[in-house]
């Protein structure tokens, strides 16, 4: 039953036209969270006794920062399962995951460098976290770089597969290496479950934005796929079908 | 050794790879001299102070062999995979990981173990203590062969490309992080007359992590660029 369910699912005709019955579901979803989650953080939530306003802009940059490494763990995992089963819908999931996740890398890095300026001092340190999500980044960069390479899609997506796969292992190798080597950011306060060292009225807006996040990842996510299937089965009967009605 | 066994391939194939290196003396050369050239451009560029170059000189020295072996990853599958022989170690019946392993030996054995020899030289250029010359001569014999054995993996995902060069650092140099942090930190510690074994066992757990696991990702990638 659950795999005659997987085998529908994964055919492409079948995921383009669910995928597309769920986008504006999720799209609306996304918005009602986000809106949440700033108004909860940029208006209600207090101002902090040592930052000040300043540290507002964690609700942007700590969920990009759990979405860079999330959506590193999907590609990995969706190329996993394309390697394996050989299923094509896993390898289109993957890569339309690698730019998406590249830009959550990339606005972590950004909202980072803008938070670190009145609090450090600085755009750019050496700091642990900072160099592992630059090196997070240049991991996706490859893992793109290398599927634009290969003009054939599917060897494409097995290559960049396995890249994504050796990433994964070496993603805590590299964190613990660069934690070692230097460390000046703040600890984790979220992640001390039975006691968050952060205020609760923070703690709220802080997760309202991390699920607009996911769920704006799983709108794009859909949406890239879509697209990337298109162009896969430009070939097929039910493409030309879709293009002419 | 019986020439159909396992042991048998793989020393051969190590033999056939050192032999051809061997005839081309020149090309084995060049690594070697990249090596020494880009550690040597460092004081011209930053200027001669014994103190600065002793602060600087273990990651020069690693860059620079990192860079190294970069640039001479590139022939591990290449001239194989152009003669079409690579094609012939997929089919054999032995498993194609213990052949990339063997591959991976003689293409480390040519560049990465040069390295080594003139590693002192270097140092003395550079104004490292002894004891740090001697802890730099320990982390690149433990991590150099983690940078042949991960660069493989790179160089079988490229090996079909046209422009494999540039997207090849781009997919390898993220991967080394750990081994530039942990070698040219150790030698730093070193040169600081601290203990060190921290380092050198870590360095060796990424030797025995890339030597177990380098070979299958190697043998899956060259399947793929080859299919």
């Amino acid at each position: 039953m659950i795999t005659r369910y997987f085998h529908q699912l994964a055919s492409p005709p079948y995921f383009y036209r669910i995928a597309g019955r769920f986008i504006p579901w999720l799209a609306v979803a996304f918005a009602l969270f986000a809106l949440a989650g700033l108004y909860t953080g940029l208006v209600l939530a207090p101002a902090d006794y040592q930052q000040g306003d300043s540290y507002r802009i964690m609700f942007i940059h700590v969920p990009a920062a759990w979405m860079s490494l999330f959506v590193y763990m999907v590609m990995a995992g969706a190329g996993a399962m394309g390697l394996i089963w050989r299923m094509k819908l896993a390898e289109v999931v993957a890569i339309s995951s690698a730019p998406i996740g590249a830009s959550f890398t990339f606005l972590a890095l950004i909202t980072g460098s803008i938070w670190g300026k009145p609090m450090w001092g600085t755009w750019w340190v050496w700091d642990a976290r900072l160099t592992s999500e630059l090196i997070l980044l240049f991991l996706y960069l490859g893992v793109i770089a290398l599927h634009n390479a290969i003009d054939d899609k599917r060897t494409a997506a097995r290559a960049t597969a396995i890249l994504a796969l050796v990433g994964v292992v070496n993603i805590p190798i590299i964190h613990y290496s660069v934690e070692w080597w230097n460390t000046l950011h703040q600890g984790p306060t979220v992640t001390k479950f039975d006691k968050p060292s952060i205020d609760v009225r923070m703690l709220i807006p802080l997760l309202l934005m991390a699920v607009a996040f996911k769920l704006y990842y799983a709108t794009v996510v859909l949406m890239r796929s879509r697209c990337e299937i298109l162009e896969r089965e430009r070939n097929t009967q039910w493409v030309k079908e879709l293009v002419e009605s | 050794m019986r020439p159909g066994s396992l042991s048998g391939a793989f020393l051969l194939l190590l033999r056939r790879d050192l032999i051809l290196a061997f005839r081309r003396r020149a090309e084995m050369i060049n690594p070697l001299l990249f090596f020494i050239l880009v550690t040597a451009m460092f004081p011209l560029g930053i200027g001669a102070d014994p103190a600065l170059l002793k602060a600087v000189g273990p990651g020069v020295i690693w860059v620079a062999a990192l860079l190294a072996a970069l640039l001479s990853l590139d022939g591990v599958f290449r001239s194989d995979f152009e003669d079409g022989s690579l094609e012939q170690f997929l089919l054999s019946a032995h498993p194609v990981s213990i052949l990339v392993l063997a591959k991976v030996l003689a293409h480390w054995l040519i560049t990465g173990l040069p390295l080594l020899i003139v590693a002192p030289l270097l140092a003395v250029l550079l104004n490292l203590p002894g004891t740090a010359t001697t802890v730099l001569i320990i982390t690149l014999a433990l991590g150099t062969p983690v940078l042949s054995l991960i660069g493989a993996v790179g160089v079988a995902l490229t090996v079909g490309l046209r422009k494999g060069g540039m997207i090849l650092s781009l997919l390898v140099l993220p991967l080394y992080v750990p081994v530039l942090i942990f070698a040219a930190n150790a030698v730093e510690t070193a040169a600081a007359d601290l203990p060190v074994m921290a380092h050198v066992s870590l360095l060796s757990a990424l030797l025995v992590l890339a030597l177990s696991l380098s070979p299958i990702a190697t043998a899956a990638s060259l399947r793929i660029s080859l299919s």
